[in-house]
């Protein structure tokens, strides 16, 4: 009998598997983050221990160091082909944007030179449906145009997990194998699993992270949770939004909107 | 305290029938908001003077985007005291039914919203429509504004009347059907049951969504796992594939079709730990065989005893997304397991009126968000069932360059299995597994391999374009070869004549002829009139991954007034019979994958359109 982990995995695997048949071009991205490595070790399950597509860390240079200790140790110890690219100076980056989010755009700005540069055609990304309004309406093969943009509001069917997986010449597909986990539930599997994570995540001092970008608009969470269990049981009670601590989503109304249009991810 | 399963549930309903409130109130109750929500909108209530109504909690979050916080339009959270639920509610825009249909196919159950004021509505019964075709079979119907009927049961009764016999004759079963009385506005049989109606004994809303099933994998149904690829990562060759139906052993004796290999699983592959001695309906698997037989996407494995249908011909019911109608002779690519491949529309039995769900079989196209019945034929056989039979390899997408236009289900009425008929005369062939792969042609070529195949009317120019396609792709250091009509009627076809039957017969031929070149490393360029849709197609169902028809579209005036061989002439004088533009017919491609248009171009200028296309499809 499958438990509700298992179907979530399996369907993920799914997921995955039809990327890699049918998109040349594939990279993961691999923000280091506690979702991103959900995704490595599910590349690691659907592929029988191999990652066989790049991994790819567009770098904002602002990372906290525990995260580049992190990258550098399991780029080894997982047989990774790390891709790293880095962002443009917040000069260059559209400066009608409020503060946070300007410097948050440097890493779209980042990844669009990346795609650009290697000829990408298809993203793996671990966003998920429950982080914030936006992303609820995303699909799990999401066609872009080349430029990255996204449409929201034109989004194509998607029918039972037949999916619409090639991109057309010249666009590329963002796959979002995580789109039907919460976060309750990534923690539930980082648990099973046994899946290293940055520190960051776990309580020092009465504060933790709840989720990680840069460390100039990044801010803890006040808790005591330093263990994967103590988090669940943290989940499980708060009314409090897990991107709470990310700047950029709450400088205006439409702030992340427009940058998940323009390709954020 | 729930426990970690999830139960997703589709909210639909006619605009106005009070959707936003039934879900706004449902929230509320089991105190599911976040902190401060509700207080907010009541102050914004306030400040503008205006009675607070549970909708403007969705418009809302809407309005806000609410970011980050788990509420928000197309994915409701919660938890009751026996579960997590998702509720799944697309917005009413123009786009409502794509994403409704996303929504909806992953959906365990819907709720049905009805305004106990005006009834089933039109939309109401293509929602029902739509959900019945994705798979949903336990359905809420709540029978909303109760309280602008003054709670009357009699009023109830005869909505719920007139809705269930709707939902029956769709095919919905009556033991899984639930009608709830409910005033949203009041809270009146949301969570708590209230006081306005004690003629209605059944289950609240909260109570009835706790009553649904989950939906389960199919494990009691005949195996069927459809193919997704081959690894070699390292020395294991795993055969990777999601098991749909049914269940599988280690030594279990698979065959898959279409190909009719057979071998016995010898492992299934895990990874951190191997990945024991049995999988069943729902898990992702890998599996080493006992033996090397090809195998590929596409393919469905199965036990012996029970296979999948393997049918070149299908009927289906789908619902129809494009603005561009869909007409018999339309071809489409069709996506079924793993499967993906082109398929043609043979007719339009029925189309399903959403005003009365009657049939009407004289409609000759379906329009944009039509529920229609169609037969098809495919390029070559494939594994499929019929949707009641197993659902996940009876069910279907259909793509139009790269674009989702219609989502449907293999009728069973009509499928014919085509084992053992038709195709190969002599049953003692085995295919030889070649020990070069045509891939390491490739890498040793530098290039693909595969057919280009020119078809147009005499004088359009084929010939003149595929002799400079080949001078320009050799210059290139590129395997190329020219199939002419002149150069194989001489030899491989010098028996044969001009009637239907033997132009038939030497496309045949050509396409054999063609494929054989093509897994051996060249580009093939063909160079036939091939005035016959059916016969083209069948050249493609040979080689289907390399084949590209490159319809040389140049218009019969100009041809004629070429006529480089005075061909046209001596036809137009009745010298020559069965013509082709003259008096035999030529059957323009529908969708080729390149189309010249001649008239008024150089030579030139049409060469390097092609060879661009060539380069761009044959580059490794």
């Amino acid at each position: 009998m499958m438990t509700h982990l298992d179907e979530l995995e399996s369907r993920s695997i799914h997921i995955l598997r039809e990327a890699y048949a049918r998109i040349d071009r594939l990279m993961v991205l691999w923000s280091l983050g506690k979702d991103s490595n959900v995704l490595i070790w599910l590349l690691r399950k659907a592929f029988f221990g191999h990652v066989p597509i790049p991994a790819v860390h567009v770098d904002t240079g602002k990372k906290f160091p525990e995260m580049y200790a992190f990258r550098e140790h399991y780029k080894t110890e997982w047989n990774i082909r790390l891709v790293t690219g880095d962002c443009p100076p917040v000069e260059e980056i559209d400066p009608s944007l409020p503060p946070a989010a300007r410097s948050a755009a440097r890493k779209t700005a980042g990844l669009k030179r990346l795609i650009e540069r290697e000829g990408y055609n298809g993203i793996i990304a671990g966003i998920r449906r429950d982080e914030e309004g936006l992303r609820a309406k995303e699909r799990v093969f999401s066609p872009r145009a080349a430029s990255g943009e996204w449409d929201f509001r034109d989004q194509p069917p998607e029918f039972w997990d037949l999916f619409s997986a090639e991109p057309a010449p010249g666009c590329q597909m963002r796959v979002h194998p995580l789109l039907h986990w919460t976060e309750l539930d990534i923690w539930r599997y980082i648990e099973r699993e046994n899946i290293p994570l940055v520190d960051l995540y776990f309580a020092r001092d009465g504060k933790r992270y709840r989720s990680l970008g840069d460390q100039d608009i990044t801010s803890p969470i006040s808790s005591n949770a330093s263990t994967v269990a103590e988090i669940i049981a943290e989940l499980q009670t708060t009314k409090i939004a897990e991107r709470s601590g990310r700047a950029m989503d709450h400088e205006s109304e439409d702030a992340f909107e427009r940058l998940r249009a323009d390709g954020y991810m | 305290m729930a426990d970690q399963s999830l139960l997703n549930v589709v909210f639909v309903g006619h605009v106005d029938h009070g959707k936003s409130t039934v879900i706004g109130r449902l929230l509320g109750d089991l105190n599911a908001l976040p902190d401060g929500k509700l207080e907010a909108v009541k102050a914004m209530c306030d400040r503008r003077g205006m009675p607070f109504e549970w909708a403007f909690l969705l418009d809302a979050f809407q309005a806000e985007r609410d970011q980050g916080i788990t509420i928000d339009t197309a994915r409701i959270f919660f938890a009751t005291n026996r579960r997590r639920y998702a509720i799944i509610d697309a917005p009413g825009h123009k786009e409502f039914l794509r994403n409704m249909v996303t929504g909806a196919s992953g959906a365990d159950a819907a709720v049905l919203i009805v305004d106990a004021q005006e009834g089933v509505a039109e939309q109401t019964r293509r929602h029902a429509l739509i959900l019945n075709l994705i798979g949903i079979r336990q359905v809420i119907l709540v029978v909303n504004k109760m309280d602008l009927v003054g709670y009357a049961g009699d009023r109830f009764a005869a909505i719920v009347e007139e809705a269930e016999s709707r939902l029956l004759s769709l095919g919905f079963d009556r033991s899984r059907l639930t009608a709830i009385p409910v005033a949203a506005r009041n809270g009146d049989g949301i969570v708590a049951a209230g006081d306005n109606m004690p003629w209605y004994q059944g289950p609240t809303l909260i109570e009835a969504l706790d009553g649904l099933d989950e939906k389960t994998a199919p494990v009691g149904l005949p195996l069927r796992l459809p193919v997704e690829d081959i690894y070699k990562f390292d020395d294991r060759r795993i055969i990777a594939g999601k098991v749909e139906a049914g269940r599988l052993s280690v030594g279990d004796e698979l065959l898959f079709t279409p190909s009719g290999h057979h071998a016995r699983i010898a492992a299934i592959e895990g990874w951190p730990e191997a990945g024991g001695e049995r999988a069943e309906a729902g898990q992702s698997v890998g599996l080493q065989l006992d033996d090397d037989i090809f195998v590929e996407r596409g393919e469905v494995a199965s036990l012996p005893g029970t296979p999948p249908v393997l049918a070149d011909r299908f009927r289906a019911r789908l619902f129809w997304l494009s603005d561009i109608s869909l007409t018999v002779g339309r071809r489409l690519q069709l996506m079924i397991g793993t499967a993906s491949l082109a398929v043609r529309v043979v007719s339009i039995d029925a189309v399903l009126s959403s005003e009365d769900l009657s049939r009407d079989e004289d409609r000759e196209d379906a329009v944009r968000h039509d529920v229609v019945e169609a037969s098809f034929e495919t390029v070559r056989p494939i594994a499929l069932d019929a949707f009641e039979d197993c659902p996940a390899t009876g069910r279907f997408i259909l793509q139009d360059q790269y674009r989702v236009v219609a989502g449907g289900v293999v009728l069973r009425d009509g499928l014919t299995d085509r084992r053992g008929g038709a195709g190969v005369k002599s049953r003692n062939i085995t295919r030889v597994i070649h020990s070069v792969p045509t891939e390491d042609r490739w890498r040793m070529n530098g290039h693909r391999s595969g057919v280009v195949w020119l078809t147009g009317l005499s004088g359009s120019g084929k010939s003149t374009l595929a002799i400079a396609l080949e001078e320009a792709l050799f210059r290139k250091g590129w395997q190329a070869y020219v199939l002419d009509g002149d150069n194989i009627r001489y030899g491989l076809s010098g028996d044969l004549g001009f009637s239907p039957e033997d132009r038939a017969e030497n496309i045949r031929r050509v396409g054999e002829v063609s494929s054989l070149m093509a897994r051996a490393g060249q580009i093939v360029i063909t160079a036939f009139i091939s005035p016959y849709r059916s016969d083209r197609d069948r050249a493609r169902s040979i080689l289907p991954d390399g084949f590209h028809e490159v319809f040389v579209d140049t218009s019969l005036a100009e041809c004629e007034r070429r006529d480089p061989k005075g061909l046209y002439a001596k036809a137009r004088a009745g010298e020559i019979r069965d013509f082709t533009g003259i008096d035999a017919p030529y059957e323009a491609p529908e969708t080729p994958e390149l189309r010249l248009v001649t008239d008024g171009r150089e030579v030139e200028e049409n060469l390097r359109e092609l060879l661009r296309y060539i380069e761009r499809q044959f580059a490794l």
